[in-house]
């Protein structure tokens, strides 16, 4: 094991940041359904390929702007997600079976991107795709400086909204004690549609700027699930803040094992970090 | 016994066939759904009977993946033996996980599944970085297999087939046995369990291993049969999640489900994910999975379960069996369980503070004070549940202090939830006889005999078959006494019995509380119904603050002025 030059070193970190960016805005989504509804949604994946793919389509079939779609797709997929809430609502739903059911969901999403657009690698041609600033002698590409921005940007709206808003407040109330938030006059049912349609309209977003970022294939869907998961266990069920804090920790600490060791060695060490955290978080149950 | 039989036969007649010309396409399919039902109901000894929901079968699949590749693929070991290895090494490793894991109250639910997940993800890293495996995948065309068959392909299938009737014999034997109704008894309430006197940890330890194991033992045949294994190929999420969806598809509540389940899905598959509609095909199965576990959560043998058990449920009740014979009754006076100077704190909250009573052979001892004095805590503490900062517990003269709570209930201590906690998916008189069977060290027919002279004692006679979620509250209260009961117990806890009863259900639970004590049962008695104490207790004691202020006759102790300022605060004047 040689010591990489400082340069590398602080380009990694800086690339681990980028890539933690993504992962925090794919797990601010699942989260929030996760701590607020109790849904482990693994369809989440699935809706994000497919903004991502529908992003990809847009731009390179029709010209629109990459960043015009943020308009179009994440008020889409906010009226989906409220239409997915409405029929999973009929049925009694344990975080079990929405794991279950929305992985079923998964796959028809993976099925409907295989036949739409073929299991071919498909890369967005972007004019952002090439552009990027040169600070101190570090590369800094503007698709990855988009992504990052809006997670953080999201993220602090979604923090500050749960927190400030009475909307906000009514959801955290009825994630902590349901029957006792509707005796209080919580509407349950309408919010948790609204909260579906979020976390979709966050999936969208997140969609898009994996298309910004990435090379898209259907098949990667279930790559990300294990160390998304991974980012949200480690920030926190419901926290808004927590899953981009630590989809940093894990991107830049992949990206420090993947210079100083190997690529491949990579997972071990945000998968080791996740069971340290579950093994021994403080005081929680 | 005719379940083994017909496993046996099914078996038998299966092994036959590739002599009888079965095809080499019918015997790979075969031995598809051989290793799916495998690996499914090898999940589901662990994760099904216990609920400890695992996403990381596929390590234990992969670490037996990958213990025969290494071994026969690189170290040129004969290709049967490598499969012991495998099962071994995949056992030893849920072992090592699960002493670890199971140590830990908070590793429960979806932190546990998520646990295991992650457990894959370093296993692969390691395998993929090191020499097991490097990067490049195994080659295992060139070991030899062994003609147990006519054909090599016929021996992987004799393999397969070996395998899938030791995991159905393994996953029925553990279903019916007493070791089975533990887990079953995890499942629902894993305090309570405890608390009755299965020892948990070791428990889930052993179904963990057997379901490590076997699934060891797939992956092993598994790495042949595929003849060539990579990282990416071997610890995909595809195993995990399909186990979960088969044994969920099938029902996980009977050993029979994953079966089901495996071999449904692994049919659906096959016919609409072949030929050129393959992608709508995969589509297809997705939806179908969402249908039916949506309107079936219990899966397929589930429903076919809860609508036999409807039926069992109007058949007439047979005989009352005989009313339950006296214990020999007690030599009255002698110090069953003596308690001194315990002390327990909760995260600052003194919630007992130097506590020393006696309790003596044959009373009923009432333990008195107002909300938050510490009389449940003295109960959890008593019963092992939670484990006390400093004292002395002796019960017959036995030191319990660092006793886990299950051998705190075989000793013969036995307690109530002030809030009945009845094991959900167990019938009535299941739940019963697991105290027996726990607690009172019976097998499992002679607890179930006796759980039925329990129920009639306690009026729920006609309620065997039922779940305790059909019950009213006054009917739970005495399924949690008839619980208690059960094991046999020589000293009693009843934490607030009486709470939430009306008068009249009160008078009967109060003769009924006299014949348990006549019967030689030595009794503490946590209440408020003060009426109810005076009629029953022959003393009392009285906790304040987590101290104990008072300790004498009823009259006396209810006209104690201490008593009187920790109940009704001090007077001004």
């Amino acid at each position: 094991m040689t010591l990489p030059s400082l340069n590398l070193l602080l380009q990694s970190i800086l690339s681990g940041v980028f890539l933690g960016g993504l992962y925090g805005m794919i797990g601010l989504g699942l989260g929030l359904s996760w701590g607020l509804l109790r849904q482990i949604n693994l369809a989440h994946f699935g809706f994000v390929f497919l903004a991502a793919y529908l992003c990809y389509q847009m731009s390179t079939a029709w010209g629109v702007d990459p960043l015009l779609t943020l308009l179009i797709l994440p008020p889409a997929f906010f009226l989906v997600g409220a239409a997915m809430q409405a029929g999973l609502a009929r049925f009694k739903i344990t975080p079990f079976t929405s794991l279950l059911v929305t992985f079923g969901i998964t796959v028809m999403l993976e099925s409907l991107i295989q036949w739409g657009w073929t299991a071919d690698f498909r890369r967005m041609a972007s004019p952002y795709a090439e552009r990027k600033f040169i600070v101190g002698g570090l590369f800094l590409p503007v698709p990855e400086l988009i992504t990052l921005g809006l997670a953080v940007v999201l993220a602090f709206a979604v923090w500050a909204a749960l927190r400030y808003t009475d909307l906000g407040r009514a959801m955290r109330a009825m994630s902590e004690d349901a029957p006792i938030a509707a005796a209080f006059g919580i509407n349950q049912k309408a919010l948790s549609l609204v909260l579906s349609g979020v976390c979709l309209a966050l999936a969208a977003v997140a969609g898009i700027c994996l298309a910004l970022t990435f090379t898209l294939t259907p098949t990667q869907i279930f790559a990300w699930v294990g160390v998304v998961f991974a980012a949200v266990m480690l920030g926190g069920l419901g926290s808004a803040l927590g899953p981009l804090a630590a989809g940093i920790i894990i991107g830049v600490s992949e990206a420090v094992t993947m210079v100083v060791a190997a690529p491949s060695w990579a997972p071990i060490v945000s998968f080791s970090l996740l069971i340290l955290m579950l093994l021994f978080r403080p005081g929680k149950t | 016994m005719r379940v083994v039989l017909a496993i046996l036969a099914a078996g038998a007649a299966l092994a036959v066939l590739p002599w009888m010309g079965a095809s080499a396409f019918a015997q790979s399919f075969l031995y598809l759904l051989f290793h799916w039902t495998v690996l499914a109901l090898s999940w589901n000894i662990l994760s099904g009977y216990t609920g400890y929901f695992s996403f990381g079968h596929g390590t234990f699949f992969g670490a037996g993946v990958y213990g025969t590749a290494y071994l026969a693929g690189k170290m040129d070991w004969p290709f049967l033996l490598t499969l012991p290895a495998s099962m071994l090494v995949a056992a030893l490793l849920g072992v090592a996980l699960g002493a670890i894991v199971f140590r830990l109250r908070s590793v429960r639910g979806e932190v546990f599944a998520l646990l295991t997940l992650a457990v894959a993800f370093v296993l692969s890293t390691v395998i993929l970085n090191t020499r097991i495996d490097g990067g490049p995948g195994i080659y295992l065309i060139g070991v030899d297999i062994p003609r147990i068959g006519p054909s090599p392909a016929a021996s992987l299938y004799l393999l397969g087939l070996v395998a899938c009737i030791a995991t159905l014999l393994a996953a029925y034997g553990v279903y019916v046995s007493k070791f089975g109704a533990g887990l079953f008894a995890i499942h629902d309430d894993e305090d309570v369990a405890e608390v009755m006197g299965v020892p948990t940890y070791r428990f889930k330890l052993i179904a963990l291993a057997l379901s490590s194991g076997l699934a060891g033992l797939a992956g092993g045949i598994h790495a042949v049969f595929v003849s060539y294994v990579t990282v990416s190929e071997t610890f995909s999420i595809t195993v995990p999640l399909s186990v979960v969806l088969m044994s969920v598809l099938g029902g996980r509540r009977h050993w029979l489900g994953p079966a089901v389940g495996a071999v449904a899905i692994t049919c659906l598959l096959y016919v609409v994910a072949t030929g050129s509609y393959a992608v709508i095909g995969r589509g297809a199965v997705g939806l179908i999975l969402v249908v039916v576990i949506l309107a079936m959560p219990n899966g397929i043998l589930g429903v076919a379960l809860a609508r036999l058990a409807t039926q069992r449920r109007r058949e007439p009740a047979g005989d009352p069996p005989p009313a339950p014979v006296a214990a020999a009754l007690p030599q009255a006076g002698g110090v069953l369980l003596s308690v001194k100077g315990l002390s327990k704190a909760f995260k600052g909250v003194q919630a007992l503070s130097e506590v020393s009573l006696e309790v003596r052979q044959g009373e009923i001892l009432g333990l008195i004070g107002p909300n938050g004095s510490g009389k449940s805590t003295f109960i959890n503490v008593v019963s092992g549940h939670y484990r006390a900062d400093a004292g002395e517990i002796r019960f017959e003269g036995r030191d319990l202090i660092g006793r886990e709570a299950h051998e705190v209930a075989r000793s013969g201590i036995a307690r109530t939830y002030q809030i009945p906690r009845p094991f959900a998916e167990m019938t009535v008189i299941e739940n019963v006889a697991m105290a027996g069977m726990y607690g009172g060290g019976k097998s499992r027919g002679e607890a179930l005999a006796d759980a039925r002279r329990h129920l009639t004692a306690a009026g729920l006679g006609d309620k065997a078959q039922w779940l305790p979620d059909e019950l009213n509250l006054h009917q739970r209260k005495f399924l949690e006494l008839a619980r208690a009961l059960a094991a046999g117990p020589r000293l009693l806890l009843l934490d607030e019995v009486l709470s939430g009863l009306t008068p009249t259900e009160i008078d009967g639970a109060i003769a009924m509380i006299r014949r348990i004590r006549d019967q030689g049962t030595t009794i503490v008695f946590v209440e408020h119904v003060m009426r109810a104490v005076v009629a029953l207790t022959d003393r009392i004691v009285v906790l304040h603050h987590g101290q104990l202020i008072a300790d004498g006759p009823p009259a006396a102790v209810m006209d104690d002025p201490v008593v009187r300022t920790a109940y009704l605060g001090k007077a001004h004047a």
